[in-house]
């Protein structure tokens, strides 16, 4: 079956609304209920799949399998709690749920109606047991926008999808709206880039839409290689559709009819979730010919990438596409003028994307309404290190540092110190103890010598030695960068030789200053994103931890101390 | 038309393949609408066909698309997906990804290249292990992490990588038995 026209999706629409009616609290009659299991790729490794398969056949044999259904949700959030199982419409969750104690949630809770209460989740501060949701602190300040959808409904049925609004958003777009009055409501709502950069959504809309070219591509950047973030990957794997709806607006928007999702071959889980997504957009047409009867046509394809982190970058991207090595060319032209085979290619993040559904039904005012004077809506951070609630985490743009380590991330285990955080993985800096009040955007976060970038956030604690931190994420890039250009082929290497000899108690004061004044020569004559911000860890950390560095040098120069070194030139840390 | 030209940087030894292997490949590449732009993916197919790229392979396919062999070869070296080398039976992620460094994974991967007595991508000599080191596996609350072959090890700790040598060792055993 085909919809043709927004009141065919209504239909369906309230045709698959009790699917989901258990899980929104909208149907009170029936006994039945939803067992909601994480298939988050953290939850799926700790084996939610086999308790998938052991609830289904303990229920089977009770023979109530058609009163209680088992659904495989998107990822919940809440990894380090993996495996995580939420009962509908009781609002019970239970926490690190193993194999053995699906027979316990079985037999107690779904036959005998008593809550399995050593599954339940424990406050660590107060010691007591938290019943829902709403009232782990982990949730109390989240607010989920992008990720409203993972943990709710099954990522592998349109049909719940449609259930909560899905499509809705599309629909519209192509029967009501011009495709500038599109471009205007994702400019109004004050959208940037998720990926990193913060480009206003709505402008690179309309810059690509300007373009006079008879074809032009819309691009997912699914290429998710910040070591630490693993958002992009779970908004694909929980809620697909958003994003093939969100990409099917804006080739409507700046006039493409055709798609590429390009993807990291190492998401196996992603992949297998989108393609399904994609077949059943097809077959339901709102992927395809005559889109909601419309002369708009679209169809998106996967591409995937090889293992590259400059893939990322969007020129990049765009020559991997074209099977081509993942090398960055120089801007301008940007993509938006010359992009895929020349043509005006729009390139967004998977969170981006994500956004733009909700904000098209909801409006740009709601959007806008929430975070900063510059930075409108949420972002999904991927809390992780030395915490003690590891997890994805979406909150509005202005919170700070402090309310997501302490309140929602729990802290640092075992009683240690909190030392920093690192943001925006390799291209980001540290922040310390100094920074954990500053409201969160990205205008603040330069500010102070880091960068939103895709939303990795690593915490550490003082037995962390931040010099190795920094030489951890310059090896990074050193094998990463592409040789394209030398400050970066080069230049990293010798960061991260300098790093190695200073960590290795070899290094003098004067290798201390050569690795200042190269990581200043690499950041300002790097071709490319990857490698203008590749010294930013040994930026920062120098400027946060000078000790560290000092703590590793002999002054063999002056070895009777007979006066300080002085540095040979005099570039300082600019603060 | 480019002529495939010879590389001469990979290891001479070079197995020997059967034809199905190369019609499989082959039959991939006359399935596709244009191989304008499909490098990558008909590189992705031959590395699931082959299990690794070795030289005759990459010449099988510049010959294919009429391209040099050159440039297949600068896109299976540029990508840290593609290997030109045969894997073990098992392979040995460990994955490097920043919340699993911080957590130890750099002690985790000297353990293991120390016991099997190898580094980075490379194999043992029975032909059993691989050791890679991975960039992010995404499942930061376990960290740190190792993936064997696909299954996954969660909060792995020093102690625990002998374990996991033997699990596969015995696994071995029984086959060979």
């Amino acid at each position: 079956m085909q919809i043709r026209s927004l009141e065919e999706l209504n239909k369906i629409k309230q045709k698959s609304a009790g699917k989901i009616a258990l899980r929104l609290h909208r149907d009170t009659t029936t006994t039945g209920k939803n067992i909601l299991v994480c298939g988050g790729t953290g939850c799926h490794a700790n084996e939610s799949d086999k308790i998938i398969k052991i609830l289904e056949a303990l229920l089977k044999s009770r023979g109530m399998a058609e009163q209680v259904k088992v659904i495989r949700t998107g990822c919940f959030g809440f990894c380090e709690q993996g495996p995580i199982i939420k009962i509908e419409p009781d609002n019970v969750f239970y926490v690190r749920v193993g194999l053995k104690d699906a027979k316990a949630i079985v037999e107690e809770h779904i036959v005998n109606g008593r809550w399995v209460e050593r599954l339940l989740y424990e406050d660590p501060q107060k010691k007591e047991k938290v019943n829902t949701q709403e009232e782990m602190t982990f949730y109390k300040k989240q607010l989920r926008v992008a990720l409203r959808n993972c943990g709710l409904i099954n990522p592998e049925d349109i049909y719940e999808y449609i259930a909560v609004g899905g499509y809705e958003a599309l629909g519209k777009a192509l029967t009501q709206m011009s495709r500038a009055e599109v471009i205007e409501i994702v400019k109004k709502s004050g959208l940037r880039g998720r990926g990193g950069g913060g480009f206003p959504t709505g402008l690179k809309w309309e810059i690509t839409s300007k373009q006079e070219d008879e074809e032009k591509f819309i691009i997912c950047n699914a290429d998710e290689g910040d070591p630490g973030a693993f958002m992009d990957r779970s908004i694909l794997e929980g809620d697909p559709h958003s994003v093939i709806e969100a990409m099917a607006i804006g080739a409507y928007a700046i006039g493409a009819d055709k798609g590429i999702v390009y993807i990291r071959a190492e998401y196996p889980l992603a992949i297998s979730r989108l393609t399904t997504a994609l077949r059943q957009a097809r077959e339901l047409g709102v992927l395809g010919k005559g889109i909601f009867g419309t002369s708009f046509n679209f169809d998106v394809r996967l591409k995937y990438g090889a293992g590259a982190f400059v893939c990322g970058e969007e020129t990049a991207l765009i020559n991997s596409c074209e099977g081509k090595r993942g090398e960055p060319n120089y801007k301008p032209p940007y993509p938006a003028e010359e992009g895929y085979w020349g043509h005006p290619t729009c390139v967004n993040n998977v969170e981006t994307f994500a956004n733009i559904p909700v904000i098209m039904t909801r409006g740009a005012e709601w959007f806008a309404s929430i975070g900063t004077e510059k930075s409108k809506g949420t972002k999904v951070f991927a809390l992780a290190g030395k915490i003690n609630n590891v997890g994805l985490v979406e909150v509005p743009m202005g919170i700070t540092f402090r309310e997501i380590i302490f309140d929602i991330g729990g802290g640092i285990p075992h009683g240690k110190k909190f030392k920093a955080v690192q943001t925006g993985g390799p291209s980001g800096g540290v922040i310390t103890e100094k920074g954990l009040d500053t409201p969160i955007d990205y205008d603040s976060l330069l500010e102070i010598g880091s960068m939103m970038g895709s939303g990795g956030m690593i915490v550490m604690d003082e037995d962390d030695n931040m010099v190795n931190i920094a030489k951890f994420y310059l090896e990074f890039t050193m094998d990463e960068a592409c040789g394209r250009c030398v400050p970066g082929r080069i230049g990293t290497k010798r960061l991260f030789e300098m790093l190695h000899k200073i960590t290795s108690g070899k290094a003098t004061m004067a290798d201390i200053d050569a690795l200042k004044q190269l990581a200043y020569m690499v950041k300002d004559s790097s071709l490319c994103g990857l490698c203008q911000t590749a010294p930013n860890p040994v930026i920062s950390t120098m400027k946060h931890f000078w000790h560290e560095y000092l703590a590793f040098v002999e002054d063999v120069d002056h070895p009777q101390g007979e006066g300080r070194y002085i540095p040979k030139n005099k570039i300082g840390l600019k603060s | 038309m480019t002529k495939p030209q010879e590389i001469d940087v990979m290891e001479p030894v070079e197995q020997e393949f059967p034809k199905e292997k190369y019609d499989e490949l082959e039959s991939f590449i006359n399935s596709l609408e244009t191989t304008k732009g499909a490098l990558i993916e008909i590189l992705h197919k031959a590395q699931h066909i082959f299990g690794y790229l070795p030289r005759d392979v990459q010449l099988f396919i510049a010959r294919k698309l009429g391209i040099p062999g050159a440039e297949v070869y600068g896109v299976v070296s540029f990508y840290s997906y593609f290997t030109t080398k045969p894997s073990g039976k098992h392979t040995i992620s460990v994955c490097m990804g920043t919340a699993c460094f911080v957590r130890g994974a750099d002690k985790i991967v000297e353990k293991f290249k120390e016991r099997l007595g190898i580094e980075s991508n490379e194999t043992t000599e029975d032909g059993l292990f691989t050791i890679k080191d991975v960039r992010c596996i995404g499942a930061c609350g376990l960290a740190p992490v190792v993936m064997v072959d696909d299954k996954v090890y969660g909060r792995v700790k020093v102690e625990d990588v002998d374990d996991i040598i033997n699990i596969y060792r015995r696994k071995g055993a029984e086959v060979c038995r």
